[in-house]
């Protein structure tokens, strides 16, 4: 009994190690992740050119997997995702996941002409929770922070707030969250989200199908 | 107890004056949804007329002449706020961006590494201490706070524009300044739209978020994040 709980201690261990090791550091994952982006839209025209479903894709697949959403969810829900049952979290997080996603694909197309500065970060092994700076650099005007909001977790570091400008998303969502609990329950929050998806949604792809047809004439 | 009276009337006109930073709130949204009509009648139309027949170089080149003439008052304002060195920064690349940039229109400054700052009146009273104060619609300039309209008139005194003569001229760069501001926001303005539930709600809290940020030049203080949120 003894030998076998050592094993699977070892075991462990071996795993922990292992995925200590194989965690990028949370300033290089952001370097590479944003500059695979900037990439693909550089050489993708449909994304140029506004294909919202396919720059959505891109997103889900590029990076998505970095984010940590139950967490983002749960910091613009704030006190109320507590009373929230585990249905409801799947939920708000699935909704609030797509519209963020939505809000990031036209947020891409803002920037003027993007250069960025990867801001190393200094940072302790021991650090947990970390911030890492990108400054979008444009002529004429003040360089644009974009601020991730970083944690440590087993699968890799994840992003838990995006600021950009000094403006949190998840922040920006707290009062508006609020409000609308306060008024119609979790629900109410919950089926509001959907409704605004789903107009975001539909207007999207009456907007893809009307782009190529205009552009063959 | 009349006073308290006359408050809870005034209070009485917005629909739901739950936020403490938002007392006006009932007047607000009645300016912005007058702010928003004047945008999508005017505002809107010209800035995308503008972006459709002036090439990208040429706005790039306008809006760095606006920009090049507003570093004069921002490194007044780092002045102001004791920061010296992004002062004299601010005014060095007005001397070399109206020299070598041909009148602002060339940003050399920055490839030189001379970075320009975001600084007002506003922003100065921020960092002396004064609060935000209550948020304030303003016509047609739109998301303020009440500090930042006091900013504002300041701002507006010293504005350089404001020295041109005949007063036709100076009004004519006023209104080139706010198309080529406007139309860089073109973007932006679409993904609040969609992003927000509550248009009002959405941009309050961005503009109150982005201005806390501002007087803290990128690096407000941040609350802990709770606990208990944690995954």
């Amino acid at each position: 009994m003894t030998r076998w709980i050592a094993c699977t201690a070892l075991a462990l261990a071996a795993i922990a190690v292992q995925a200590q090791s194989a965690l990028t550091p949370p300033d290089e994952l952001v370097k590479a992740v944003m500059l695979e982006v900037a990439d693909i839209i550089a050489k993708d025209k449909d994304i140029q050119g506004g294909d919202r479903a396919k720059t959505i894709a891109m997103i889900e697949e590029k990076a998505l997997p970095h984010f940590n959403f139950v967490g983002m969810t749960a910091l613009a829900v704030g006190p109320s995702w507590q009373k929230a049952t585990p249905e409801q979290k799947k939920r708000l997080m699935e909704e609030f996941r797509d519209l963020l996603v939505r809000t990031y694909a036209s947020s891409l197309t803002v920037f003027r002409e993007q250069n960025f500065d990867f801001r190393p970060l200094r940072m302790k092994p021991t650090d947990t929770d970390v911030t890492v700076l990108v400054r979008v650099l444009q002529p004429g005007s003040q360089p644009v922070n974009i601020e991730y909001d970083m944690e440590k977790t087993t699968r890799g570091w994840k992003v838990y707030d995006v600021r950009v400008a000094g403006i949190s998303l998840v922040v920006n969502y707290r009062t508006e969250f609020a409000n609308v609990v306060r008024d119609n329950g979790i629900d109410g929050l919950i089926s509001t989200l959907a409704a605004k998806n789903k107009t975001l949604a539909s207007a999207s792809t009456s907007a893809a199908t009307s782009t190529p047809a205009a552009a063959k004439k | 107890m009349l006073i308290a009276c006359t408050l809870l009337a005034a209070a009485g006109c917005s629909t739901t004056a739950t936020d403490p930073r938002d007392p006006f709130e009932g007047y607000n949204r009645a300016m912005q949804s007058f702010n928003d009509f004047a945008d999508d009648a005017v505002l809107k139309p010209v800035s995308r007329g503008y972006k459709a027949v002036a090439p990208e170089p040429l706005r790039n080149m306008v809006r760095n002449f606006f920009a090049n003439i507003e570093d004069l008052p921002i490194g007044l304002n780092n002045m102001l706020q004791g920061k010296f060195l992004d002062g004299w920064t601010d005014w060095m690349r007005f001397v070399f961006n109206t020299t070598f940039g041909v009148f602002g229109i060339n940003d050399i400054a920055s490839e030189m590494g001379l970075e320009k700052h975001n600084e007002d009146f506003g922003q100065t009273f921020g960092r002396w201490g004064l609060g935000d104060g209550p948020y304030f619609v303003m016509p047609l300039l739109g998301p303020k706070t009440v500090r930042d309209t006091a900013g504002w008139v300041f701002d507006f005194s010293v504005d350089p524009l404001s020295e041109i003569r005949p007063i036709a001229a100076r009004n004519t760069a006023y209104t080139v300044r706010f198309i080529s501001w406007r139309t860089d926001l073109l973007g932006a303005s679409t993904m609040f739209e969609e992003a927000a539930l509550d248009r009002y709600v959405f941009l309050r809290d961005a503009y109150l978020q982005r201005r806390r940020s501002l007087v803290y030049d990128g690096n407000p203080p941040r609350p802990p994040r709770p606990q208990e949120l944690q995954e």
